[in-house]
């Protein structure tokens, strides 16, 4: 009894104060501080890998698409010239003096070739021009050029003469281009500045019609194999859905190229399938399967089934099986059981695998570059063109940059329609 | 029983189940379900009673035999079209689909008149006392709360049998008697027949009309809870349904209707006999543990047994007395804790009696 008055006090007050001391506020800030440094530490590395590796490298790739210095590095002084030039007419003798100047100095340094092709672009057959030229410019005097340099100029190449080749140059002289994104969507630009559907080939926009359209029937082709397969093996007994599962994935396991071969064994015109075909007699010649866009599909479908088979799996591992037979206790017959009660609850999945392939396919390079033929080829065999074999880095950039926009418009249309927060990869 | 109408309102006729055509799951299997009848069906875990449930329900096939509904065969009938409802262990609510929608699933499936769905899904909704929730989803409720929603939906398209499959399973104590409660409290509401398998034997003894033990495919015995509780059928029921104390011995008379049993020490019992009742043959004789007594002195008593004190458990509400036979058999009894509650020494002797017809006498097998 003596003990309680003076043990309550003390006891009651701890237990009704909420408000918090001002050290303890700052102890409890400095554990939160402490916490949050820990979470970065940690994440640090991947970071930094992840800039390095994959931020700086796009951020490259969009700085391409727009920035072009090699022309203005290589003919400076002519550019300068060419700046105060109308568009009308044959430019100033100043302006091809310049250029007989310029092009003796690069047909010395050996790089009269690199200014060709970047101005061949803007005007096609303007290469042996400036390639001739700068040939036959390179055994003259200097003292010889700077006098009569423009009636040189001309003397090698009549071209020079018109307005429309000084024009193409202007144009490929510009540090800071649209260009390359234009010429991906098939459009240019008239010296006016306005915008007009390009006359020479349109290839890119059918291009990426046609990689989204493959793209779009891989994905279905591999919702229509993968949806019962992973039915299969979120149902059967584990045993069972382990080996079936080391099938599935066996395919990561074996090189990429030796499952594009294979295909090229099983398709090619005297190949497997082919030997089959006309064996039993169902087709007189051999089909030509291979180097189209069916082989195309096929062997992609093939590739890219585990990254749809997975989700789905999970997804449907995790689904009560007795929902259906509820359903059906409560009258439901199996088939609008299954689209009313399974399907739904399986969207997650679903929609994880049907994005993955879909955007893995579109980006697709290997395999279409080696079954795809010409039919077969989709937007980055021609990215890959532009960067190894016309060494157009600009507009490969371009062309890269916009299927990046492309998947993402796609990415955000999906997130409205669907909802990403929808998605479950396992 | 609150059977109203006819006694084989559910019939199996020698129901037997194989899954890989040698050994049987469900053996010879044959009852009569009454019209509104609670019969729980109640076994360890591999001893038929689910496949039996669910060879109603249409989800497993029958190898032999019939099942007849209301007097029509429907063995061989698909699950959708029998018209009987289910309660899952799980709940099996759909998660995609709100409560009022989960509700109206068997309605729609049913095509009624969207004005009718919301009426009965409002009523249902009441029935449970969750109006609130309709709009919630499955995940966003309680254990009990998704069952309470599990039960509406077997029942809201009024089947006139409703199969539940340990339904309370995944519930903690107090909302699986909570639940018992309310599961009683709607079947006698609605009148429906309920086919109820469990493994809690406490749950079975308080909500059935009459319980089915089950053992190996075959039924041990099927009767009332307070039959089965006080006039086990065999060994097996007598030691499955509560506890009980099994006492050696070898039948050494008979006596209308009752067998003498002599049991180590030489002291007789008098029980009842279920299934021996031939001189000379070693038995075991079921006693529950509140059915014995602790004789305050020693007095000449028939079906007295003289044993040796070894331990006493407190248990609060009542006292657990452990004792020991001289051939070292265990024997427990339970006394009330009042303030008559004996006390003793370690390895004194005490004197336990009981009645006659609490005794059975089971042949040992």
């Amino acid at each position: 009894m003596n003990d309680t008055p003076t043990i309550a006090p003390v006891a009651l007050e701890r237990g009704t104060s909420d408000v918090l001391t001002k050290a303890e506020i700052r102890l409890a800030h400095r554990e939160v501080r402490r916490h949050k440094m820990v979470a970065f530490a940690l994440v640090v590395p991947l970071l930094l890998f992840l800039f390095f590796s994959f931020v700086a490298p796009i951020a490259t790739m969009l700085h391409r698409g727009f920035y072009s210095p090699v022309v203005a590095q290589l003919i400076p002084n002519t550019l300068q010239s060419l700046a105060t030039w109308d568009g009308q007419g044959q430019p100033d003798d100043a302006v091809l003096t310049n250029m007989a100047i310029d092009l003796k100095r690069l047909a010395a340094d050996r790089t009269s070739g690199k200014l060709a092709a970047e101005i061949n672009r803007n005007k096609p057959g303007a290469s042996s021009v400036v390639k001739s030229s700068a040939r036959k410019l390179r055994r003259t005097d200097d003292a010889d050029l700077a006098q009569n340099g423009a009636t040189l100029l001309l003397a090698a190449n009549k071209a020079w003469a018109d307005p429309l080749m000084w024009r193409a140059v202007q144009k490929s002289g510009d540090t800071y281009t649209d260009g390359f994104y234009l010429t991906a969507l098939d459009l240019e630009r008239t010296f006016e500045g306005e915008l007009q559907i390009r006359e020479a080939t349109q290839i890119y926009i059918k291009l990426y019609t046609k990689t989204l359209r493959m793209a779009l029937i891989i994905t279905l082709m591999c919702l229509i194999l993968g949806y019962p397969l992973a039915y299969y093996l979120a149902n059967a007994p584990s045993k069972t859905a382990n080996l079936l599962m080391i099938f599935v994935l066996l395919p990561f396991w074996t090189s990429l190229l030796v499952r594009t071969t294979a295909w090229i064994a099983l398709l090619q015109t005297n190949g497997v399938v082919n030997s089959f075909l006309t064996g039993v007699g169902i087709t007189s010649e051999p089909l030509d399967m291979l180097y189209t866009e069916f082989s195309t599909i096929i062997a992609m479908t093939h590739i890219l089934l585990p990254f749809m088979i997975l989700p789905l799996y999970s997804v449907m591992k995790g689904i009560d099986p007795t929902l259906m037979r509820a359903a059906m206790s409560m009258g439901a017959r199996p088939i609008p059981a299954f689209i009313k009660i399974y399907l739904p609850n399986t969207m997650p999945g679903l929609s994880a695998g049907a994005l993955l392939v879909f955007i893995i396919s579109v980006g697709y390079y290997i395999t279409p570059a080696l079954v795809g033929g010409t039919d077969g080829q989709m937007i980055s065999n021609i990215i890959a063109f532009h960067m190894q074999q016309s060494n157009n880095w600009g507009l490969a950039a371009a062309l890269g940059s916009m299927l990046l926009i492309l998947i993402l418009t796609l990415y955000w249309v999906y997130d409205h329609l669907v909802g990403t927060d929808n998605i479950k990869l396992g | 029983m609150s059977t109203d109408g006819a006694l084989d309102f559910l019939r199996f006729a020698n129901i037997q189940k194989s899954y890989d055509q040698k050994t049987m799951v469900v053996k010879d299997f044959s009852l009569d379900v009454a019209k509104g009848e609670f019969l729980t069906l109640l076994g360890p875990s591999g001893s038929g009673k689910t496949t039996v449930l669910m060879m109603m329900a249409g989800f497993e096939s029958v190898t032999h035999g019939e099942i007849l509904l209301d007097g029509h065969p429907i063995t061989r009938t698909a699950p959708y079209k029998r018209n009987i409802g289910m309660v899952f262990q799980n709940y099996a609510l759909f998660p995609h689909m709100s409560i009022a929608e989960n509700l109206a699933y068997p309605l729609k499936v049913r095509k009624l008149a969207k004005a009718d769905i919301a009426q009965k899904v409002e009523k249902f909704l009441q029935l449970i006392e969750l109006e609130d929730f309709a709009g919630r989803m499955p995940a966003q409720l309680s254990g009990g709360q998704r069952q309470r929603v599990a039960l509406a939906r077997a029942l809201i398209f009024s089947p006139s049998l409703v199969l539940m499959d340990e339904p309370l399973g995944a519930l903690d104590k107090k909302l699986r008697e909570q639940m018992q409660l309310e599961i009683m409290r709607l079947h006698k509401k609605l009148g429906f027949t309920v086919i109820y398998v469990t493994h809690d034997q406490t749950e079975a003894l308080t909500m059935s009309d009459r319980i089915a033990v089950f053992n190996d495919g075959v039924v041990q015995q099927c009767a009332a809870p307070e039959v089965l509780y006080e006039q086990p059928a065999n060994a097996f029921v007598a030691d499955f349904i509560g506890e009980n104390n099994f006492v050696p011995g070898k039948i050494v008379g008979l006596d209308e209707g009752m067998v003498r049993i002599e049991i180590a020490g030489g002291e007789e019992i008098i029980a009842m006999h279920s299934d021996c009742d031939v001189i000379g043959t070693k038995c075991r004789v079921s006693i529950r543990p509140e059915k014995m007594f602790i004789l305050p002195s020693e007095h000449t008593f028939a079906n007295k047994i003289t044993v040796k004190f070894l331990a006493r458990l407190y248990v609060g509400d009542y006292i657990r007395y452990f004792f020991e036979l001289p051939d070292k058999t265990e024997v427990v009894v339970k006394v009330l804790n009042d303030h008559e509650a004996p006390k003793f020494g370690e390895g004194d002797e005490a004197h336990l009696i009981s009645r006659r017809k609490d005794c059975f006498a089971f042949a040992v097998t």
